[in-house]
């Protein structure tokens, strides 16, 4: 996994709230069998027309809008667990979601991706918002290590909350599957010493 | 200390905890399809990690199959790829499955309870957010990314933090003409569709007590839709009797064990959740959704409502506008063109009794095209065996074979462009069950008087 540690970036407006994983990626894009290239479907209903020009007015189609950040209305990434979303987001070039609240799945996957799900106050999202409606090009920094998030324009500050685990494994590029095969004798010690049991199903 | 049903569980499967409190929790269940799990194994295949514990997970195709002609050969290419890469996957790691053409084939939250898979006391996921539908049995159960599919795949186990608990008791005698279905999406209605985010629910009371464990998968099933981490119901002597026999049970002494166990896992009197509410049964009408997620539903006889907060108008306006409906409408006697009966939250026996018993001797609206999907082969041989099929046909429906149909749109069966389907199923995303579709989740019950009537009415006055 890609490490993350410091992003200074432009970033992306979509003040929708409830933003589904299937908005984000639709099911019927689901067929491929490896992680690349969802990025070009990424928001695809709401980007492009069904005979696939771009919708004018969607915001990933309007080049004022830039940058590897995506700021998007509370409860970003409910429904499917599909990690396909974050593998589209990532894909597309974003390396961290700004939002006042996540889905947990989705949260969880975006981690595994090393996309950044960042949460912010309900305020805080708002002033960004608005920092970005005053100048397309406002700049943020996103300081993993120190766990804050800034606007440039206005010198507004903020911290995030942050798994320390998860946080360990993100300035490290380390993955969950690393630190799992180091536990398999503890895991095989538990398995033999259960209080009860539920036998496999061959 | 009192504990909860929830922290009995999930104390018996951790296996050690990390920096902060993360826990390394053992997982007994494991079931894959074919969409989530690819990537899963390619990520197997590309460290060279073998699956550690073969048996305990089990496989079958339900997204993205056809529900007709499944002896042919699958038409779509890239859908016939993705089924013979879990056929590969599952020969080359030893991972028994239940495709295409197997008895027990069916999606896959409806074949692990009827195979007595899905046990109490078990942590079970799947890379599929209605996992949470096993939580019916008394079992901590949740939907995973594909990431975790391969964790789970490599080492038996995920790293998770405890959720907060909820606890949702529902009290009373239900009224005509409401289902497992309108209680939950009365309760996702009072939640909203992010409630529940941060939490495991526990759902209790004396309604969903004498709900029958069909009705309490239902339940259980939807607790993603308030952004729960997934939902349970205490087990007792109606999971017990459930899960007698099943082929995957626990057999003679082994299943007395296994109950005396089970019955221990109940919460204890004294203890406590984060957050606690609860409903009156009689609060309950039946429910439809009016928007693009499932917190937005009314009783049948509310009004859409207007939108309240301000910070969430241009929301709430962009769905009212996807729908083609306004604050303030009725959604009785509303002109529907579809109905699909079917996905993990209503395609089992009872729902598909339900329909039979309302359409019998009836026919649908002509204008309106009515699709059932069983929730399984095994389901789909019982409805036949008891000639409900016949009375579907009869009726003017489409009864098909098993999958997970136009719940997600992913194979052929999609609703067009600007139409309303009535959907039994758990999710009226914008463009869920195709592009432009307008979904309007209901009950089976609901959907069923929909078809035959063309529009949909109050099945509590039918």
């Amino acid at each position: 996994m890609e490490k993350f540690t410091l992003l200074e970036s432009q970033a992306v407006p979509l003040p929708i709230e409830d933003i589904d994983t299937d908005q984000i990626i639709p099911a019927r894009f689901l067929k491929a069998t490896t992680r690349e290239g969802f990025g070009d479907n990424l928001f695809r209903d709401w980007r492009f027309h069904p005979d696939g020009s771009p919708k004018a007015d969607f915001i990933l189609n309007n080049p004022v809008y830039q940058g590897a950040i995506l700021v998007a209305g509370r409860n970003f990434g409910c429904g499917s667990s599909r990690e396909h979303a974050a593998w589209a987001i990532a894909d597309y070039g974003f390396k961290a979601v700004v939002s006042s609240f996540f889905a947990d799945i989705f949260k969880g996957n975006a981690l595994n991706n090393g996309l950044l799900p960042v949460t912010v106050s309900d305020e805080f999202l708002h002033h960004i918002f608005s920092a970005i409606e005053k100048n397309p090009a406002a700049r943020m920094e996103i300081n993993l290590e120190n766990q804050t998030i800034s606007i440039s324009d206005t010198s507004e500050m903020t911290y995030f909350e942050m798994d320390p685990y998860k946080k360990i494994c993100l300035l490290n590029g380390y993955d969950d599957i690393d630190f799992l095969l180091s536990q398999k004798d503890i895991i095989s010690s538990f398995e033999k010493n259960r209080h009860f049991t539920f036998n496999p199903l061959t | 200390m009192a504990k909860t049903l929830f922290d009995k569980i999930w104390e018996n499967h951790v296996v050690n905890t990390v920096e902060g409190g993360t826990a390394v929790l053992y997982i007994d269940r494991h079931f894959i399809h074919e969409v989530t799990s690819p990537q899963a194994f390619d990520g197997l295949g590309t460290r060279n990690i073998p699956v550690f514990r073969t048996g305990q997970t089990i496989a079958t195709a339900d997204h993205n199959v056809p529900t007709t002609n499944q002896h042919l050969p699958i038409n779509e290419p890239l859908s016939k790829f993705q089924v013979d890469k879990l056929i590969e996957n599952c020969a080359n790691y030893g991972i028994s499955l239940y495709g295409l053409g197997h008895p027990y084939q069916g999606i896959v939250h409806v074949i692990g309870p009827e195979l007595g898979i899905t046990q109490p006391g078990m942590t079970i996921v799947c890379g599929d957010s209605h996992t949470s539908t096993h939580g019916a049995f008394g079992c901590i159960a949740f939907g995973i990314g594909t990431s975790q599919v391969e964790q789970v795949l490599a080492s038996q186990c995920l790293l998770q933090l405890k959720p907060k608990q909820m606890r949702i008791n529902v009290e009373g005698t239900l009224n005509r003409g409401v289902t497992a279905k309108d209680i939950i999406l009365y309760i996702i209605s009072q939640l909203t569709a992010s409630g529940g985010t941060g939490y495991f629910v526990e759902y209790a009371g004396s309604t969903i007590r004498n709900l029958s464990m069909e009705g309490r998968m239902t339940i259980c099933n939807m607790s993603i839709e308030m952004g729960a981490k997934g939902g349970l119901i205490a087990p007792d002597e109606k999971t017990f009797e459930y899960i007698h026999g099943k082929k995957y049970a626990p057999k003679d002494a082994d299943f007395e064990e296994a109950v005396n166990y089970w019955k221990t896992l109940p919460t204890d009197k004294d203890a406590t959740f984060d957050v606690e509410f609860t409903f009156q049964a009689s609060d309950i009408m039946p429910m439809v959704t009016y928007g693009t997620n499932p917190g937005m539903g009314i009783g049948i006889r509310q009004f859409i409502p207007q939108p309240t907060d301000p910070e969430n108008r241009n929301s709430f306006d962009k769905s009212l506008a996807y729908m083609g409906l306004n604050a303030g409408d009725s959604l009785l006697g509303k002109e529907i063109q579809h109905v699909f009966i079917g996905s993990c939250t209503n395609s089992r026996m009872e729902d598909l009794r339900l329909v039979a018993a309302y359409v019998k001797g009836k026919q649908k609206a002509p204008h309106v095209t009515a699709m059932i999907v069983p929730g399984s082969k095994q389901v789909e041989a019982q409805v036949k065996s008891e000639g409900l099929d016949l009375i579907f046909k009869a009726a003017g429906f489409d009864f098909r074979e098993p999958g997970c149909s136009a719940c997600l749109g992913m194979n052929e069966d999609k609703i067009p462009a600007s139409e309303y389907c009535v959907s039994t199923s758990n999710r009226n995303f914008e463009g869920r069950q195709g592009p432009g579709a307008r979904t309007i989740l209901a009950s089976p019950l609901t959907a069923a008087a929909a078809a035959i009537n063309g529009k949909i009415i109050d099945v509590s006055l039918d």
